[in-house]
């Protein structure tokens, strides 16, 4: 059994997180949540595994590497982040509502990793661009600032979802958290993602530094991780601001994840005098 | 909340209106969506395939708004002026604030503002004021720097605080996206950034400067000693290594290898490895194979030789090559070009690609030329950069990280525990103000209550 099964067989252990944290929200039953949880960890468990026996592998095929250097790897460690905060976030404040909406899209993300004809599980050796210490830490801080903006994202869509159904009496929204639950948790997320969004991009300067003698390049990719830092940015000074509070602030979220997903997939298509990757 | 309250002059309008948020809030918005212009149109390319790709009047459009360089182009710089003019100002407008309240000798507590704080708690206790106030205390001394007690008639106040400076936070964030605006700047001015091809064995000591044509002399001369190039059996490239001298006065005075990753740096001069190719072979060696005998005669050429070949097959003159050779639309890249010409002087013309040497047998000819060997030898492409503004924007990069850490993980905290005796009992009370991060105040707050209600507990 190879890394790649695991995963696969990941992608259904949080396939059944979803599930069941769906069920115990929409019927108010509190064992399958608890179930949950324990899926949803030891699916994190088993993405944790993965990627450490994926790693091993490279080793065997005798061109060790982290294994953070493509687009399937970099889906199962954004999959894995997004289950790891999530969990943090429930022990915290003991909130499962939340893993609903949280645990799709660590499902979504290892999915698309596993399923999607364009991404190869193939072990590749790296090119000499890649060759490089800060592309761990350049990797490592851009996704934890990536699946903290998920969250943020999901709880926005909470937040949205339950303002517009703040009058009504009953409902599966009736055990939703509230509203400056919400409003502060997307903070939290958003503050953290920024922080490591930042780290991710001064790593990655400092690595284009080292590889291309220039920090800053504008190129797309670069450019739109700029312009995702701009989005947060912008959310972080219009919270100051009265007017901005609540749904603005979710909506600026939700935004800023758009460009989070442009950042990471979109970039592809756009047309580009040079690439990351491509160098020698 | 200062004393300024004459509705003052333009200036002053001018000063505030550059100090607001919502200023900030849409140079920070303008900037990320006209950021996507650049990459949605690819930068710095070729005017003539620009031309083509958008039509005559949308081009010049572009080209009067500088859409090909954006990020260079006056109007993106403008708002990163504006960006920084609100910083400065918005920074200069807090700051006296801030500093009265960290550098002050005796902090003034406000017991009203914690009364009505939202992070408290309140209970009764069975012990005496006197040995409260010894347990609090050293419950409250523990978590915090700066601590003051003041009597009552019928109990005491506890004051303390902790993380005062973690105010400035915030200005090291400002401060840091300042440094690296004005590093970029000093970089675009002051730097250079250029690519020179060194073939092996040969120094050069000028470059060719990126986005334009224009050289540059860089003091001191590269010879590029040697290069290797090694792939994985994938194909996939594995690593470049050159092997270069530095050359000052005709004596090379540093030799390194240089990989990608790992750059030669030389008087504040970068030089990167960045591509490589493959120069003409001086020497190719041919196998001319006969249709009619099956023979093979093998002969080594130089460019410009010519061949004549046995049994009466003609002549081969070996001329030169090209790069790229397009062959029904397919690019089959650097291939040598020679002739082969008949007794009755008919030339045909031979094209042999480098990377397919059987290419020749297509045509089917009385003799096929295949390549058999030539002697390899590279040139190195190398990036050569000097950029002084770098060490102001590490230092941007280390403040700025420094600078979020605090604003967002630390918090300039303050707590009060009042405790009063009323007729036989005691009320206390624990409520503290934060900077920011209410949650983390908040749980300090029923923390030191608890702890503060167990004693009570055991005690009494
Ligand atoms: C790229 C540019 C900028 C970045 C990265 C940045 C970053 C930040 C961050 C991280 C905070 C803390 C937010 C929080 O407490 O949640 C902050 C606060 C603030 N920023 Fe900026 N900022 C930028 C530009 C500006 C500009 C142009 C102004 C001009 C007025 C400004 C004014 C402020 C103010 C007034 C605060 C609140 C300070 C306080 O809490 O006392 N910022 N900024």
């Amino acid at each position: 059994m190879n890394s790649s099964n695991i995963l696969s067989v990941i992608t259904f252990v949080y396939g059944l997180a979803a599930a069941l944290y769906v069920f115990s929200w929409v019927f108010k039953n509190k064992l399958s949540g608890n179930v949950a949880t324990w899926v949803m960890f030891s699916g994190a468990c088993g993405n944790a595994a993965g990627i450490i026996l994926r790693w091993a592998e490279s080793y065997r095929l005798g061109y060790g590497h982290a294994p953070l250097s493509n687009m399937y790897e970099s889906l199962i460690f954004f999959s894995f982040t997004i289950a790891a905060i999530y969990l943090v976030i429930e022990r915290k404040y003991e909130d499962r509502i939340v893993g609903a909406f949280a645990s799709p899209l660590a499902f979504l993300a290892l999915a698309y990793a596993s399923l999607s004809p364009n991404i190869t599980d193939r072990i590749q050796p790296l090119i000499p661009a890649l060759k490089s210490n800060w592309l761990i830490a350049h990797v490592i801080t851009c996704f934890l600032g990536y699946a903290a903006f998920a969250i943020a994202f999901v709880v926005s869509l909470m937040f949205l979802l339950r303002q517009r159904q703040e009058s009504r009496e009953w409902g599966i929204l009736d055990h939703f958290p509230g509203l400056s639950f919400l409003d502060g948790l997307n903070q939290q997320m958003v503050m953290f993602g920024f922080f490591f969004l930042s780290i991710g991009i001064i790593t990655g300067a400092v690595w284009a530094n080292s590889a291309w003698g220039r920090y800053w390049g504008w190129d797309p990719k670069e450019t739109w991780s700029l312009i995702t830092w701009f989005v947060y940015a912008t959310l972080l000074h219009a919270r100051m601001q009265r007017g901005w509070h609540g749904k603005r602030i979710a909506y600026l979220s939700i935004v800023g994840f758009g460009a989070v997903i442009f950042t990471y997939f979109g970039v592809n298509y756009l047309p580009g005098l040079h690439s990351y990757g491509q160098s020698g | 909340m200062k004393k300024k309250q004459t509705p003052a002059g333009f200036f002053y309008r001018l000063w505030k209106y550059f100090a607001s948020i919502n200023l900030t809030i849409a140079i920070l918005l303008s900037l990320a969506i006209t950021s996507i212009i650049g990459t949605v149109v690819p930068q710095n390319g070729d005017p003539a395939i620009y031309r083509h790709e958008y039509g005559d009047s949308l081009y010049s459009i572009f080209s009067f708004f500088d859409v090909f360089d954006m990020y260079h182009s006056w109007w993106f710089r403008l708002q990163l002026l504006i960006l920084t003019t609100c910083i400065v100002v918005c920074s200069i407008d807090r700051i006296s604030a801030t500093w009265k309240t960290i550098f002050v000798k005796v902090p003034r507590f406000n017991i009203s503002r914690f009364r009505n704080a939202s992070e408290k708690q309140e209970f009764i206790s069975d012990l005496p004021v006197d040995h409260l106030k010894k347990v609090c205390r050293s419950i409250v001394e523990r978590g915090f720097g700066y601590n003051m007690i003041e009597d009552k008639v019928n109990g005491f106040c506890i004051f303390a605080e902790k993380g005062r400076w973690t105010r400035l936070g915030v200005y090291a964030v400002h401060l840091s996206v300042i440094l690296l605006i004005f590093g970029g700047l000093l970089g675009s001015i002051f730097g250079f950034d250029g690519y020179i091809k060194i073939p092996e064995g040969q120094t050069v000591d000028r470059i060719r400067l990126t986005g334009s044509e224009k050289a540059h002399d860089l003091g001191f001369g590269i010879r590029c000693d040697d290069f290797s190039v090694r792939f994985y059996d994938s194909g996939a490239p594995e690593e470049y290594r050159s092997r270069l001298s530095i050359i000052e006065d005709g004596k090379p005075v540093l030799k390194k290898d240089i990989i990608v990753n790992d750059p030669l740096r030389y008087k504040g001069i970068n030089i990167f490895q960045s591509s490589y190719g493959m120069l003409r072979p001086k020497q190719i060696t041919f196998n001319f194979e006969s249709k009619k005998t099956g023979k093979v005669y093998v002969e080594e050429l130089a460019f410009g030789d010519e061949f004549d070949l046995p049994e009466n097959l003609g002549r081969f003159v070996l001329r030169n090559t090209v790069n790229p050779y397009i062959f029904h639309g397919n690019n089959l890249g650097k291939s040598v070009v020679g002739a082969l010409i008949s007794d009755r002087n008919e030339a045909v013309d031979i094209v042999i690609p480098f990377r397919f040497k059987n290419f020749d047998r297509m045509r089917r000819g009385d003799v096929s030329i295949s390549i058999q060997d030539f002697s390899r030898s590279y040139y190195t492409g190398l990036q050569v950069t000097n950029d002084p503004g770098v060490p102001m924007v590490y230092l941007g990069f280390i403040i700025m990280i420094a600078g979020f850490y605090i604003t967002f993980y630390m918090s300039h905290q303050r707590l009060c525990v009042e405790v009063i005796q009323d007729s036989n009992k005691t009320r206390v009370m624990v409520a503290g103000l934060a900077s920011r991060g209410n949650m983390r105040m908040k749980s300090k707050v029923n923390k030191i209550s608890r702890r503060l209600v167990e004693l009570s507990r055991v005690r009494g």
